[in-house]
């Protein structure tokens, strides 16, 4: 029996009168892939981004390896945050670096990876990701697929034990969509990598993931391995969600 | 070894008129350069502040630039060359000049230098916490070489802004291109041409300096990855 990774204790979120997580108790295994499902506004993305520390809850608490991510002060905060990187649905590559910079910055600048090392590593993900070839090129010259996968390695390359995807294919149309959920497979077949995703790409989640979790209004209404929470959902809400997300494809 | 102008003031006599117009352009030039620099110190500190985490901080640079934007240069000027001297603070009148256009025109440069950081998109601050750059590598690595670019036109303005407001400093007897003259004019009554001669000079010295920012502007789409050469 593994112990839990990622937790989340009564973590509670709103905005003005909209709740956005209410009491919300979940845990991660380590290296345990978790696909988050459900309507927008369900809560799922605010969970990516307070593990990102990109936002705060209003109570509760959050612990990563075993270290209090929330609460916690500064310093805490930036320890526990290092070992967790997030990939979002703009890429959000930096436009002012190249390819290469994009990769190496912040390993050289934050691990205080030697530059040769960083350079070395960012060669070996970029074939990872299939753009070794765009190595000097800037993000405006890429498509969205090629941004979305030099984000990718941008993200690996700081050894994260835990890779956040917040719907990393929402932006891209189906062709560059498949091209970066194949890089994704082979990340998560090649590294042991705790994965949480927020995605609507069923297909991946029942691909890549070992449990879904459905949300509904800030709370998660069933859970369980995908070809259960996928194919023979229990909740009433999850049958009407999952109708509609296919009738989209 | 001595020109001629060194001669005749050496004598008493009157320096020659070009000398005098020449004279009052290196004053200008400098007053400009000089101005420059300092209005881009005070502009970025402020601006950078304005977008500090701390209240206080912000506070400052907020008054500052509500300040000296609402304050005629010629009264921060009169200020600095007139009144400080009667509360015991001497200063030059040539770096009183400078600090009173830089103080103006750096207000409006804070503001420009503020909203250039507040425009570069959240996802950007978003994806450098996600690699976790601490606050300060974030503005100095990822947000300030975008920011730049969409600086550079409104500080070319403002540079060209500035040099006009150095002619205010005549009024204080700092004799830069404009007391240069008036000084000729009254000396040889061709008003019309004098007036012609300064309008050239200045629009000169303009042109010169918006060539060089749109240089600089190039340069800086360069930097920040907006230009590529492919």
């Amino acid at each position: 029996m593994t112990e839990d990774f990622i937790t989340f204790r009564n973590v509670s979120k709103r905005f003005g009168k909209n709740v956005v997580l209410d009491d919300l108790c979940f845990s991660v295994r380590e290296r345990q892939r978790i696909t988050l499902i459900g309507p927008s506004g369900s809560g799922k993305t605010t969970i990516l981004r307070m593990l990102m520390t990109l936002m705060r809850p209003d109570s509760g608490l959050i612990t990563v390896g075993g270290d209090q991510l929330f609460p916690a002060d500064e310093q805490q905060v930036a320890r526990v945050r290092r070992r967790m990187t997030m990939v979002f649905q703009q890429y959000n590559l930096f436009p002012n670096m190249n390819v290469l910079r994009n990769i190496t910055m912040a390993p050289m600048k934050v691990l205080g990876v030697p530059e040769d090392e960083a350079v070395d590593r960012a060669r070996k993900l970029l074939e990872l990701v299939g753009l070794t070839a765009k190595l000097s090129h800037y993000p405006s010259q890429l498509s969205g697929g090629q941004q979305q996968r030099v984000a990718i390695a941008r993200a690996l390359a700081m050894q994260p034990d835990v890779l956040l995807l917040d719907e990393v294919t929402a932006a891209l149309d189906p062709e560059l969509a498949a091209e970066v959920l194949d890089v994704l497979r082979d990340v998560a077949d090649s590294l042991d990598v705790t994965m949480l995703c927020v995605t609507h790409a069923m297909r991946f989640a029942r691909d890549i993931s070992d449990q879904v979790l459905m949300f509904c209004t800030g709370k998660i209404i069933e859970s369980g391995p995908p070809e259960q929470i996928l194919e023979a959902p229990q909740h009433e809400r999850t049958q009407r969600f999952l109708r509609s997300v296919l009738e989209e494809v | 070894m001595f020109g001629a102008a060194a001669m005749t003031t050496m004598l008493g006599l009157p320096i020659p008129l070009w000398q005098r117009l020449a004279d009052g352009l290196a004053v200008t030039l400098q007053l400009t350069v000089f101005g420059a620099l300092l209005a881009a110190v005070f502009a970025f500190l402020a601006g950078f502040a304005r977008i500090s985490r701390l209240r206080l901080v912000r506070g400052i640079a907020f008054g500052y630039t509500e300040a000296f934007r609402g304050l005629p240069a010629l009264v921060v000027l009169f200020w600095l060359v007139f009144a400080l001297p009667s509360l015991g603070w001497q200063l030059d009148p040539l770096a009183a000049s400078v600090i009173a256009v830089a103080l103006n025109i750096g207000a409006y440069g804070a503001e420009v230098v503020r909203s250039a950081l507040a425009a570069i998109p959240p996802g950007q601050w978003d994806a450098a916490t996600a690699v976790n750059l601490s606050r300060g590598q974030t503005l100095r690595m990822v947000i300030l070489p975008q920011a730049v670019v969409t600086m550079i036109p409104s500080l070319s303005n403002l540079l060209i802004e500035l040099l006009k407001a150095t002619a205010l400093v005549s009024l204080v007897y700092v004799q830069d291109l404009t007391f240069q003259g008036q000084i000729v004019r009254a000396a040889t009554g061709k008003t019309a041409a004098v007036f012609l001669g300064l309008l050239l000079g200045y629009g000169l010295i303009a042109l010169v300096l918006s060539g060089l920012m749109r240089a600089l502007e190039h340069a800086a789409g360069k930097w920040a990855g907006r230009v590529v050469n492919s």
